[in-house]
């Protein structure tokens, strides 16, 4: 019953949804106050109806409900209760309802806090967001409805991916659709804006902490799904330009490019038709991500023609509201006129420079994700872009957008002087090439490219360090005076500084697991060992253990360092009976600040020998990867938490999930 | 993350989970091992999901190591070995699509947006320089030279 009543709030959502689209728009075009108003109770009751609806889904999956279809294909009665709940959101039909409920909540939010817009703006806005509730609804309804009853019920279910069913990626998900998602508020009020005809300072700080919180989720999604591939996928990689991983990356590229641009339209009044178009964007990509991901293009241009039901409705939504939206701004575009003027060297500037790198970089993803696809769809013969097209194409332009990155914020706005920037950063510059020398003496039979790129993140981080140190005047002006500066800093900054900082520890991150990683495989019996990096590798023993939905052979390796015993680890080699699928679980141990990393591979040889595949890395510097992702989504939220952005709203807001529906665990 | 990279497994090799570049495939001699691993990283598994064949379980990836560790043996460059795979393969195999008709778009296109950015930006500055110099030349000669003598007293 619980069931079809969620079904049913499902489809009434869909109806609520297309009225809040259709009436308010009509009415800010008519200026009736009374059909504007339509909005704000359509989003709250979308809202609730969706709420309901997704918790209904979540009961079916807690209490293990096999008449319904989604629960007998992605669940299972032995599962742990974290998986059944992560369960909801790991396949695709509780996915897009998650995806709507994420959204009609945002819609809700500002719906109750922008009591500060103009009504026609609001409406607008509201419109924008219907529209998208009713096409995702209805994508829902018609082809991935999550509530389809099967007769008679199985006994069982088929079990989550073992892979899935962990907690990094329980919650990788939630983050990352909290991002695209956020990215439909920034676009629904670029598209409200180029309706209205005209773009303001207001405009920019309502569509900042959206960004910024859609960012920083986005940020810590990323970072989570590549923590998850780091520790689960068994080899240690951590980044692979896998289509998927770009469907996510395209929208962060564009959204940090509108973190920034948003700030030149809100402080200088100019970039308004930029921001718009990069608020467009995001969005954009954050739809592109969705439909690469879910519509199966991405196996094989072939594969997705076999069953393209879903994908050609997300591609329908995908030309609907990108052309639409872009269309409109082709048309819109030139009525916004700029405030004011700046020079090329000046804030303004700089923050030009950072949207054309950023943009670039984007397009560069955007290209070498679909460059494959489109050739197979012409016929132009099957081609493979790997992770050396990116290497070759992204990372040069990330390079120089890096090493201009710490003059940005030391400019002033309209009119700067770059020499007086060099001299405020002149120590951070020496620090870093001090550093790359003592790097060279350190290490000298290279890689020498590596010796640069430490210098690069400890050029990042002490520039960030100099932006706060020159604002708040620390060794020009009296202490007491510089800590009195501090404690009035506007948040914002410390968030420019933390967001750049994270940078710079990410760079080290990414350096150090390139060049310096060591890697041994060998076959060992119980009782061997072997040396990898000056540490000694025995394999103690290895048993079979049994688990709450698998069981393992489970290996016992001490790690010992001269006379030290460091620590004992217990890689795994799981094997799930439900699910027919075996896994590695690799075993990490963080010594210092390298990653000592160890998986169980096969057995080797006869099987008297007892002799099994070790493999052992030792990643140096890898953790600062996430460290740094981390630093900077913390950048993002204490942006956020800046009174300035507060205007006109209330506190809560944004990136917490909705209370209701997301489970704490 | 790579959702589509665990499907495949799932469907394809369900109970053959082996572990990427195996101790008993490996070379003896750890130049060409070294050398082994280095192209191994340039070659695609051809029935995975966008992961080279060295880190791969497939059994296809599997023979190709140990194709590509008898060229070497036998003598060929990294460049010969790589030539060979992709003659038996096409370009569907290599990671870093080569330079040529179909794939010019790919190379060009990051250079092809950042020359158009670029000149966009010029031209937009070009523009909005103009149109700051347009609102000064509606001032009358005294007012002018009130702007520049506030301007220049402010650097």
């Amino acid at each position: 019953m619980i069931i079809e009543l969620g079904h049913f709030a499902l489809i009434l959502a869909f109806c609520m949804a297309v009225i809040q689209c259709v009436i308010p728009l009509i009415g800010a075009e008519r200026g009736d106050v009374g059909w504007m108003n339509v909005a704000r109770p359509c989003a709250l009751i979308q809202a609730a109806l969706i709420i309901f609806s997704f918790a209904a889904l979540m009961y079916a999956f807690v209490t293990s409900d096999f008449s319904v279809v989604s629960v007998v294909e992605n669940s299972h009665s032995a599962k742990p209760m974290l998986y059944k709940i992560s369960g909801v959101w790991g396949n695709h039909e509780g996915s897009m309802v998650l995806w709507v409920l994420i959204l009609s909540v945002f819609g809700a939010m500002v719906a109750l806090f922008g009591t500060a817009l103009a009504p026609s703006f609001k409406a607008r806005v509201l419109g924008v967001q219907g529209a998208l509730g009713a096409a995702f609804l209805l994508f829902i309804i018609t082809t991935s409805n999550p509530f389809r009853r099967v007769f008679p019920a199985p006994v069982d279910g088929n079990g989550l991916n073992p892979l899935l069913q962990d907690p990094g990626l329980a919650f990788h998900p939630p983050f990352l659709y909290l991002g695209y998602v956020g990215f439909s508020v920034t676009f629904a009020f670029a598209v409200a804006a180029l309706l209205e005809g005209q773009v303001n300072a207001s405009w920019a700080r309502w569509v900042r902490p959206w960004t910024l919180g859609a960012w920083a989720a986005l940020t810590v999604g990323i970072a989570l799904g590549s923590y998850w591939a780091y520790y689960e996928l068994g080899w240690g990689g951590w980044w692979f330009w896998d289509p998927v991983e770009n469907a996510s990356l395209m929208p962060w590229l564009a959204g940090t490019a509108l973190l920034h641009s948003s700030v030149v339209t809100e402080k200088r009044g100019v970039l308004k038709s930029w921001s718009i178009l990069l608020a467009i964007l995001a969005f954009s990509l954050s739809l592109l991500g969705t439909f690469l991901v879910r519509s199966g293009v991405l196996t094989s241009v072939h594969a997705f023609a076999v069953d393209p039901r879903r994908g050609i409705f997300v591609l329908l939504i995908l030309a609907v509201f990108v052309g639409g939206s872009l269309t409109l701004y082709a048309l819109r575009a030139p009525l916004l006129k700029a405030d004011s003027f700046f020079a090329p060297i000046s804030r303004e500037g700089g923050l030009v420079l950072n949207n054309l790198l950023l943009t670039v970089a984007a397009a560069t993803v955007l290209i070498g994700t679909l460059y494959p696809l489109i050739l197979e769809g012409v016929d132009g013969g099957p081609i493979t872009v790997g992770p050396p097209f990116f290497n070759m194409t992204f990372g040069p332009l990330m390079v120089a957008l890096l090493v201009i990155m710490p003059f940005g914020p030391m400019l002033a706005w309209k009119r700067a002087d770059l020499l007086g920037a060099a001299q405020r950063l002149w120590w951070a510059g020496l620090l870093a090439a001090v550093t790359v020398l003592t790097v060279l003496t350190i290490v000298r039979q290279g890689p020498y490219l590596a010796a640069l790129g430490i210098g690069l993140g400890v050029w990042l981080i002490c520039g960030a360090i100099a932006e706060w140190t020159s604002r708040i005047k620390l060794f020009s002006e009296k202490t007491s005076r510089a800590w009195a500066r501090a404690r009035n800093l506007p948040r914002s900054a410390y968030g420019t500084a933390l967001g750049h900082a994270g940078m710079g520890v990410l760079v080290l991150g990414i350096t150090g697991v390139s060049a310096w990683r060591v890697e041994k495989i060998e076959a060992l019996a119980p009782g061997q060992s072997m040396n990898v990096a000056g540490y000694n590798f025995q394999l103690e023993s290895i048993a079979k253990v049994q688990g709450p939905n698998y069981w393992a052979n489970r290996a016992v390796v001490q790690v010992t360092q001269g006379e030290n015993h460091v620590v004992t680890l217990y890689p795994e080699k799981r094997s799930y009976p439900v699910a027919g699928m075996a896994t590695t679980e690799a075993a990490i141990y963080t010594h210092w600040i390298s990653d000592l990393y160890v998986v169980l591979g096969d057995r080797q040889g006869t099987p008297e020998s007892g002799a099994w595949a070790v493999r052992v890395y030792r990643n140096p510097l890898v953790d600062f990867i996430w460290i740094g992702a981390i630093i900077m989504a913390l950048g993002g939220m204490i942006s956020l938490s800046d009174r300035r952005l507060r205007i006109g709203l209330p506190a809560r807001r944004r990136v917490v999930p909705p209370s209701a529906p997301l489970p704490a665990e | 993350m790579r959702f589509l990279t665990i499907l495949f497994f799932v469907l394809w090799e369900l109970s053959i989970p082996a572990l990427a570049v195996e101790p008993d495939e490996m070379l003896d001699n750890p130049i060409l091992e070294a050398r082994a691993r280095e192209i191994s990283r340039e070659l695609r598994c051809l029935v995975c999901q966008n992961e080279n064949i060295d880190d791969s379980n497939a059994d296809l990836a599997h023979d190709l190591r140990l194709l590509v560790r008898e060229r070497i043996v036998k003598g060929d460059t990294d460049a010969q070995v790589i030539a060979f795979i992709v003659d038996r393969y096409g370009d569907f195999v290599l990671l870093r699509p080569p330079l040529q008709t179909n794939t010019l778009i790919l190379w060009a296109g990051p250079l092809l947006v950042l020359g158009v950015g670029a000149i966009s930006i010029f031209v937009f500055m070009k523009r909005a320089q103009r149109r700051s110099a347009l609102v000064l030349s509606d001032l009358t000669p005294e007012e002018r030279a009130r702007v520049q003598s506030i301007i220049e007293n402010k650097e």
